[in-house]
């Protein structure tokens, strides 16, 4: 079995939560092989992100750059074909900078590429047996991947439950001077901030959350009179957003706003993964959705099959009920 | 005695300005068919409309509503106001003439009008213009103290309309008095030469004109008598030339635009006249992009439109604040004209009227309800132009994104839900239902004498499958023997066609009518008003089609159906006349019979029904689109059926059921306003025991 | 600029529930529906509406078969100047690398200063678009939600990322950007445009027009293949409420506030 890396995103001299799932999905490609940490960056931040990670790594590779300091998954590139050996299996997280980094990678270093998988079932005869879903998580395939010269994986946020790790010899192994000056065709100029909306969704510990069963811009007012009389905020999905029913920062996702609720309830949304990837901190889910196969019930604390658009109105009523009868 | 006669005196005062008076006419009349060339110019370069059949039930319009003017009082104050000052104008238009060629040829008599006949034609027109008069006084009153809502002008189409209405209107009215005045110093001057003169009619305005020149000396009313005559010339020229230029133009136009008007309510224009279905590829733009694309009758439209708001008062979009006005729809059509084709210098024609003129929500707000076609004295078509508008927005792929998906669906699935063919007729599958009522499906096994037509939404919606249910239970009930297309059926096309998207709609259409042909039914019956309609006028070589309201009706008359007593004797039920039922087909007393032969049922009227009811929120592809809007229509319709006392709104279409449900929850009015379809209301009165007559 | 789009024909799975099919090893075909894969299309209307603002010609490819060339028309309907349809035998049961070969051949035989793929099809790999640029050493961006051309050969573009926020990056041409859904409001295509192109040729390029050596393509070279589709034992998954609407909400409600999610 190669090497295997794990390449470590980070933020403000801290780990992004995916290193401890890649930690345990690289676990189940080899449980005897112990994993390599990967980490990009410069500056004190990259020194603190490292001996953070000694905790929990028994090697750690450290690539320091100024031209890295912002992670431009282009220039990550050509520090990591510069520094992986060949045949490695190098673990990224399936987000916007995996998205970006890691197809190219695989053809750079000549090894096999496999995407957003939500399961691993180890390493047999030189391919690697994993779990993929298609079709917006209406069906689950299983893949076989030649890693024999190597592979490059990203992993789905939040599919791999991160492990204790017992291994701390936490080596921090300096390849910097592998990689020399790096350019690329691609040059990062700024982030632009999303504009904060009206309402902050982060805030709440409660959110009625709606997705395309909503159906219609004017029915998004339903949603609104239930989270006004549960003292909570109107989230949503994607979809909404790009018809236009809610504003950008009302939106939980991978390309949203990640929120840590108590409780979430997910009213007419599919549960599609970059939707849940926006949810953290497991928090209660109930689900209502029309659709009994719909992928949300699977992840769901509770679900009802039911309208959304009569649900929510009835729901409102009662919350609005018990708001009158506990005042008197 | 002679009637009407010059006396040499009143006769020698017009002489001196017979050259001028001359001039005039000719400058007049020169003036007027060169401004009437002017605007014949884009009506050449218009489409092709054909207008020339049927001239016998075109005449017969034009008695009705031009002559007749039939829908003028239908807004009583100005309605009377019309018809009085139109009453005038066809009166006075004799006497116009003698004045005007009296100047030029003193002794002329109108043939026809001489003796006794011109005598008693002047003192009715005296009255006439007395009358004229007044009215006028009395519409400037209006417009300046009592500001009827309907004329406001919205800041975004510009500047106000009522200084040119009023400059015009006291055009008028003093055309009125120079017409009275000169009659007036004539009989003065007259009667103080001791010449025999003709009778002024008592009260009116040449009557009470001549008596405050009573003591004018013989010079001073021959002054008066000459400028009242040159003061009607002008005017009256004035008038003429001016009028093409503004809202007054349609004293010319309207005969025309109402002989011209479209004869068959519910169909809608072709893409182009004159090419069949088949040679549509070959045409090389759909729909009205341009001007130039509007066809010679709708330029017409434009010119005849006479700014009276009615349109745009009924119309529902621009009640709950969409951003489209009828009336402003016409106007800026005009405007446009006006300001592109100029009396001189070249036409500055072919600009895109979407982004220019209009934009692409106003035309997309329409949900095809026909208020505003309905108010119109000028028979104005819109659903025509708001059709073609949007083909050619089609045509240029501009078409809201909210749209594209239900259009794709229908393109794919037959169905603008996306869902499977073959669950097309579950809604008649379920366990529950078949045990009470059997509905076949017709193939090359089952055949049947009436076809049910289910059409989308009933087949699909959860909750409109029900109406189908009801449908079918009461067919049988009835005897029919009936069935189904099942998944063989396509969505009608009805508003895929009014969206313009005429290619779709017509490949819906024709497999529809294939699979209607092979099933050898002779009759169809619909629950769904808009496919009633697409089945009447969409569709060509089916059998006849009845909206099972007309069928209830039927059986109710003819005794086969009893219905049982309603539980609730203190509802109180409304019925809401569905646009594509009632304004479009006109089928207004059948629901209503129907309701009324269920023992202890209460029914009152909302004020806006029949030919005047509200669109609930438009159906077929409208539910999909996105509106900016102040409110929904279907609130404001609740909110009427409130006000008329009712607490049950009785519907008898898919779409005004699923508007007014939602509307009812909006409004939050739920416990306090339930809805019904007049189908499943029938069927859960049925009273079963009752057996069809032997 | 001459842009190539590379499109690919997906199921329609928005409305239709994807179920397995009786031998359990594939989805059920029969019925779909199937269209331009969603991202695809944006791409495509981004084209024609930067050729719109700087001259030049819009491609579409596909690598497919003769079903394939249905959403070719499609495209071209929409305004693309040109569809290819890549397609021979050699290329079945390709990986997402042997397509990405694929493409790379034909790319080289033509001059495109920019390549354009959706970010992802049915199958959520998101794959193609950076395979594709690193085999032509082609600088890349993923998840665009805007582009603008620049002066000498460069665009500036903007890839989403979380929270809302976008990353603002200057490219230069030729590139190969992954076009995300959202960056523009698509034109409609109609029946009438789909008729207007139904008898256009479509020109086919098969191994020898795209001088490619078969077994760097196809099922043999793959290194990733898909073994069967399955439905996953549903494990715990939700409570699912059985009651009646009433019933359901009041155990809602007890949960919610349970929770503490009611003060």
């Amino acid at each position: 079995m190669a090497r295997i890396f794990v390449y470590i995103a980070h933020k403000g001299g801290m780990a992004d939560d995916s290193a401890a799932e890649l930690a345990a999905a690289a676990r189940k490609i080899d449980a005897a092989v112990l994993p390599t940490a990967v980490v990009t960056g410069s500056g004190a931040e990259l020194d603190a992100t490292c001996a953070a990670l000694r905790a929990s790594y028994s090697e750690i590779w450290k690539i320091e750059n100024e031209a890295l300091a912002y992670p431009d998954a282009e220039l990550v590139r050509k520090a990591l074909v510069k520094v992986l050996p060949p045949g490695s299996v190098l673990l990224v997280s399936h987000e916007h900078f995996g998205i970006d980094l890691a197809p190219g990678l695989s053809i750079k270093l000549n090894s096999a590429f496999v995407s957003d998988v939500v399961e691993i079932a180890g390493v047999e005869g030189g391919y690697l047996k994993a779990v993929r879903q298609e079709f917006g998580g209406q069906a689950s395939a299983h893949v076989h991947c030649d890693i024999s010269s190597g592979a490059v994986v990203t992993i789905r946020p939040g599919a791999f439950k991160p492990v204790a790790n017992t291994s701390a010899s936490g080596l921090v192994v300096d390849r910097s001077l592998d990689v020399g000056t790096l350019t690329a065709g691609r040059r990062y100029l700024k982030t632009v901030v999303a504009e904060a909306g009206d309402v902050d969704i982060t805030k709440y510990k409660v959110l009625v959350s709606i997705g395309r069963g909503i159906q219609e811009k004017g029915n998004v007012e339903i949603a609104l009179e239930l989270a006004e009389a549960m003292g909570a905020a109107v989230s949503c999905s994607r979809p909404v957003v790009d018809a236009k029913w809610m504003e950008k920062s009302r939106q939980v996702g991978s390309s949203g706003k990640t929120v840590k609720p108590k409780v979430y309830l997910a009213c007419g949304i599919s549960g599609a993964f970059q939707h849940l990837a926006g949810i953290k901190g497991n928090p209660f889910l109930i689900a209502i959705n029309k659709n009994p196969k719909a992928p949300i019930f699977q992840v769901a604390d509770v679900g009802i099959v039911d309208d959304i658009l009569e649900f929510l109105p009835e729901l409102t009523n009662k919350v609005r009920e018990m708001r009158t009868a506990s005042a008197k | 005695m002679e009637g009407f006669y010059s006396p040499v005196q009143v006769t020698s005062w017009l002489a001196q300005g017979r050259a001028l008076f001359l001039v005039i006419h000719f400058l007049g009349i020169a003036g007027f068919c060169y401004i009437v060339a002017r605007r014949l110019v884009p009506l050449v370069r218009g489409e092709r409309d054909l207008r020339f059949d049927r001239p016998l039930a075109r005449l017969g319009r034009v008695l009705k509503f031009w002559l007749g003017q039939w829908k003028h009082p239908r807004y009583r104050t100005a309605g009377t106001l019309h018809i009085l000052i139109f009453a005038g104008f066809i009166l006075l238009a004799m006497r116009a003439f003698t004045v005007l060629i009296v100047g030029v040829s003193p002794d002329f008599v109108m043939p026809g009008l001489g003796g006794k006949t011109g005598q008693s034609y002047n003192i009715i027109t005296d009255y006439a213009a007395t009358i004229v008069f007044l009215c006028m006084v009395f519409a400037v009153v209006r417009r300046l103290v009592f500001r009827p809502a309907r004329y406001l002008v919205p800041a975004k189409y510009g500047k106000s309309h009522t200084p040119d209405a009023i400059f015009l209107l006291v055009l008028i009215a003093i055309l009125m008095v120079a017409d009275s005045l000169f009659a007036a110093a004539k009989a003065a001057a007259e009667s103080q030469q001791g010449q025999p003169i003709e009778a002024l009619a008592v009260l009116s305005l040449p009557w009470i004109l001549k008596i405050a020149l009573a003591s004018a000396s013989l010079t001073t009313v021959g002054k008066f008598y000459f400028g009242a005559y040159l003061l009607h010339e002008i005017t009256f020229y004035f008038l003429l030339c001016y009028r093409p230029f503004g809202i007054q133009f349609h004293v010319e136009t309207s005969l025309f635009s109402i002989y011209f008007a479209k004869l068959d309510r519910g169909t809608l224009k072709p893409v182009r006249w004159g090419v069949g279905d088949e040679h549509l590829d070959e045409v090389k733009s759909f729909g009205v992009k341009t001007f130039e694309d509007f066809t010679w009758k709708h330029m017409l439209d434009f010119y005849s439109c006479s700014d009276c708001g009615r349109c745009s008062d009924n119309c529902p979009a621009n009640a709950v604040g969409r951003p489209l006005s009828p009336r402003f729809i016409t106007i800026k059509g005009r405007d446009y004209a006006f300001q592109h084709y100029p009396m001189f210098g070249r036409s500055n024609n072919g600009k895109a009227l979407i982004g220019n003129v209009y934009s692409e929500d106003e035309i997309w707000s329409c949900t095809t309800c026909g208020a505003c076609e309905e108010e119109c004295p000028l028979l104005v078509e819109y659903i025509d132009k708001i059709v073609d508008l949007r083909r050619g927005m089609v045509d240029d792929g501009k078409v809201p994104q909210s749209l594209q998906k239900p259009l794709k669906a229908l393109e794919s699935r037959g169905n603008p839900y996306g869902k499977l063919e073959k669950k097309r007729a579950d809604w008649a599958n379920t366990k529950e239902f078949q045990q009470a009522c059997t509905v076949k499906t017709l193939d090359h096994k089952n055949g049947a004498d009436t076809l049910y037509f289910v059409d989308s939404i009933t087949s699909y919606d959860d909750r409109m499958q029900s109406i189908g249910r009801a449908t079918a239970k009461i067919l049988e009930h009835v005897g029919k023997n009936f069935g189904i297309l099942g998944a063989a059926e396509r969505d009608s096309g009805h508003e895929v066609r009014r969206f313009g998207e005429e290619m779709l709609f017509i490949g819906l259409r024709d497999h529809n009518v294939e699979a209607i042909k092979a099933s050898g039914v002779e009759r169809i019956v619909t629950a769904d008003p808009h496919a009633y309609n697409a089945l009447r006028h969409d569709y060509k070589d089916v059998p006849p089609v009845e909206h099972i309201s007309q069928v209830i009706a039927g059986e109710v008359k003819a005794g086969k159906i009893r219905f049982n007593a309603v539980a609730n004797k203190n509802n109180v039920y409304t019925y809401h006349d569905p646009c594509y039922l009632g304004r479009h087909n006109q089928v207004y007393d059948d629901p209503r019979d129907v309701l009324d032969a269920i023992p202890g049922l209460k029914r009152v009227e909302m004020a806006r029904s029949r030919d005047r009811s509200f669109c609930c929120g438009g159906g077929g592809l409208m539910l999909f689109y996105e509106p900016k809007e102040e409110q929904r229509m279907g609130v404001k319709r609740v909110q009427m059926a409130a006000e008329a006392g009712a607490n049950v709104i009785v519907t008898a279409c898919p779409f005004c059921m699923v508007n007014i449900e939602d509307a009812i929850k909006v409004a939050g009015m739920e416990g306090k306003m339930t809805v019904i379809d007049l189908a499943e209301l029938a069927e859960q009165q049925l009273a079963r025991e009752s057996q069809r007559a032997a | 600029m001459e842009i190539l789009v590379c499109a690919r024909r997906v199921p329609d799975t928005s409305e239709n529930e994807i179920e397995l099919n009786s031998a359990g090893n594939d989805i059920e075909r029969d019925e779909l529906v199937y269209s331009v894969n969603e991202p695809d299309n944006y791409a495509v209307e981004e084209a024609l509406q930067i050729t719109a603002r700087v001259g030049g010609t819009v491609t579409v490819a596909t690598v497919g078969g003769e079903d394939d060339e249905e959403i070719l028309r499609r495209e071209m309907a929409m305004g693309a100047n040109r569809a290819v349809l890549i397609s021979d035998d050699a290329f079945a049961g390709s990986d997402g690398r042997g397509i990405a070969s694929i493409l790379k051949a034909f790319v080289q035989k033509g001059k495109y200063d920019l390549i354009l793929t959706g970010v992802q099809a049915e199958d959520g790999a998101a794959q193609v678009g950076g395979m594709l640029a690193a085999m032509l050493d082609y600088p890349f961006a993923s998840l665009v939600t805007s582009i603008e051309v620049l002066e000498g050969r460069k665009l500036k573009i903007s890839r989403e990322i979380e929270g809302g926020n976008k990353e603002m990056h200057e490219i230069d041409l030729p590139c190969v950007l992954s076009i995300q859904t959202g960056i523009n409001e698509p034109r409609y295509v109609g029946m009438r445009g789909i008729r207007a192109v139904a008898s256009v040729p479509i020109p086919m390029f098969g191994t020898s027009e795209l001088e490619l050596d078969p077994n760097t393509v196809g099922e043999s070279a793959a290194k990733v293949k898909r073994i069967d589709y399955f439905v996953p034992a549903l494990g715990k998954g939700a409570e699912m409420l059985h009651g009646n609407r009433e019933e359901n909400i009041d155990k809602v409600l007890e949960l919610v506030a349970a929770k503490g999610g009611l003060k």
